[in-house]
């Protein structure tokens, strides 16, 4: 890997960073009704409303208003949030940590869960374990992730007492929201796993490690698995990204207060700076997190170099 | 010329007919078929088959527990869910096919474009891809949604616009497996024009991989419709909608379970069985993988 190449790809960042601040600067702005009239409540007239345009700066050339924007973001600013008046670092602070914990936790869950799932399924390829557990695997692909957080609520939380159905308050209250956020991810992980370790199995340098008369379980935790996580690596990594931004369902089942609440919050309430803030950081996470997959990829898997 | 023809038929046709083989000898893909199948019916005949009428509310049995005359129940207006449910498969299979298409007829021609062309068309093209795909998951139907406003042709909208980059990718990529063989070169050679090799010889031959992600998009597209209805951002009511029956019904978890349970039911049944059948097909479609 080169210091070159990471530069590159740095660079690359730019230009679509910059589409994604502009794609999200135009649909924001062509979203029907009006901030300024929804501020001003029903009973304002014609002046106050003009005021408040004028306050939030939504009366000038909005090619100004995008200069602006972009400037004001450089300097970490991203305005104020038309619902609640504060700044929207602020808003999207509060509630950032909560989505980090969420997601984490999550991923942390479906990467265990996953990994050994798969490893065990493609190892006993053909037995009992891989064909239930795959075909749980695809259950998880499948299911409707709000659904699964009702059913869940339903059982362990209505039915059977165990844990608290909404909110945020105890580390009890996270269990529920990040099985239901992994399951899919779980799914992936697992399937993944035990495709990447079949592909490995196969390879001479196994047999040769066989023949060799290594017992099974070297070859297979000392040999095998170091190869076969590699892609593995790779889909745990884009998958904390997805999160991310794919806590949106999840939030809102269990009354969750992270940034996926507040985004469609703000897109009811029509707050434009809040769903700025809120997508500009989702997409550049994932940007950023992409990158740092793709250079760790290649830090694993000697046999890959980027020019 | 005309026994030529014929036998390119015949020989299309064998293809098929192999290819269906190769798929319901498997137990799981022949599952995804009838799951398939049985969403496919509970749409198209559900004036038929539906015992009441989806929208007649009664407030008098909101809520009511499931009975011999509405076998899963009535919801919080006292509506048939089985009905809803049914005329709901119509609803969601709408989307689906909507949302690949849009996916396909711009995504095939954006990657089959770029991958062909090259250079700068190119690096033009997969930007634009980029920043699309910097949008995980549900984030950019969302925003679409957000700016469209809501009803059921904008669900197909957004949620079609945010697959365009999966099939631009994909296109993208068989064709550059194949845009170097040698009878792409044979055609370049008698002097075909790009738009006869891209259409005759480059669409054709990268068709599989398409077909297998339109189907196992069909699960992605139910899925996220349900999710904008769940939201409260997709189909507007009273027009029967899973996601939306589910949101309906999550306030009254509580007392009344029913109401949530079964459009979550049929949306995992569904998407369930499209998974399945695409899994099925990728392998039947893959001479590899053989059986």
């Amino acid at each position: 890997m080169t210091g070159q190449y990471i530069i590159r790809r740095l660079l690359i960042m730019i230009p679509v960073l910059l589409g994604v601040s502009l794609i999200i600067f135009t649909m924001v702005r062509v979203i029907p009704g009006d901030p300024a009239i929804i501020l001003a409540g029903p009973h304002a007239n014609k002046e106050q409303v003009d005021q408040i345009r004028a306050q939030l700066g939504l009366d000038r050339h909005p090619v100004i208003q995008y200069f602006s924007f972009l400037g004001n973001l450089f300097q970490g600013d991203l305005g104020r949030s038309t619902r609640t008046g504060l700044p929207v670092t602020k808003e999207i602070m509060a509630r950032f940590p909560n989505t980090v914990v969420l997601a984490l936790t999550a991923i942390i869950l479906a990467s265990l869960v996953g990994v050994l799932t798969g490893i065990i399924a493609g190892v006993k390829q053909n037995s009992i374990f891989d064909h239930i557990s795959m075909m749980i695997a695809l259950f998880g692909l499948s299911m409707p992730v709000f659904w699964l957080g009702l059913m869940l609520m339903l059982l362990f939380s209505i039915q059977l007492g165990w844990l608290p159905s909404v909110g945020a308050e105890s580390w009890k209250h996270l269990i529920l929201p990040a099985i239901t956020l992994g399951a899919n991810s779980t799914a992936i992980i697992a399937r993944m796993t035990r495709s990447s370790m079949l592909e490995v199995i196969r390879l001479d340098y196994i047999r040769t490690a066989r023949a060799k008369g290594l017992t099974e379980k070297m070859v297979i935790w000392r040999h095998a698995l170091k190869n076969a996580l590699i892609p593995v690596v790779t889909v745990i990594g884009l998958q904390t990204g997805t999160l991310l931004g794919g806590a949106v369902l999840t939030e809102i089942v269990f009354a969750w207060p992270g940034i996926g609440r507040l985004l469609v919050e703000a897109i009811l309430s029509r707050d434009y700076p809040v769903v700025q803030g809120v997508v500009l950081l989702v997409a550049s996470l994932f940007i950023l997190i992409n990158l740092i997959v793709d250079l760790l990829y290649s830090y694993l898997d000697p046999r890959i170099r980027y020019t | 010329m005309e026994a030529i023809a014929t036998e390119a038929e015949n020989k299309q046709y064998s293809q098929f007919k192999e290819v269906f083989r190769r798929l319901v000898k498997r137990k799981t893909a022949l599952i995804g078929l009838v799951l398939v199948g049985f969403f496919l019916l509970a749409g198209l005949l559900a004036p038929v088959l539906a015992p009441n009428d989806p929208l007649e509310h009664s407030l008098q049995h909101m809520l009511a527990k499931p009975s011999a005359e509405y076998p899963l129940g009535r919801d919080e207006l006292g509506r048939c869910i089985l009905s809803r449910i049914m005329y709901g498969a119509r609803i969601s299979l709408l989307i689906g096919l909507m949302v690949v298409s849009i996916g396909i007829l711009i995504g095939v021609p954006l990657g089959v474009t770029s991958a062909y062309y090259g250079g700068k068309t190119d690096f033009i093209i997969q930007r634009f891809i980029d920043t699309m795909l910097t949008f995980p998951g549900i984030l950019l139907a969302l925003i679409l949604i957000a700016m469209l406003g809501v009803g059921l042709q904008n669900v197909m909208i957004a949620v079609g616009i945010s697959t365009i980059p999966i099939y631009a990718r994909l296109s993208r990529s068989s064709v550059l497996a194949i845009k170097n063989r040698q009878y792409i070169e044979a055609a370049k050679s008698i002097g075909a024009s790009d738009s006869r090799i891209i259409l005759q010889h480059l669409v054709p031959n990268s068709l599989s991989p398409i077909i297998v992600q339109s189907t196992l998009h069909m699960a992605t597209a139910i899925l996220w419709a349900a999710g904008l209805g769940f939201l409260g951002l997709g189909v507007s009511p009273p027009t029967p909608e899973w996601g939306a029956m589910l949101n309906g019904g999550r306030l009254y978890i509580r007392v009344a379970y029913h109401v949530a349970t079964f459009p979550g039911m049929m949306i995992f049944v569904t998407v369930l069985g499209f998974n399945l059948l695409g899994d099925g097909l990728r392998d039947a479609l893959d001479p590899r993988l053989k059986l």
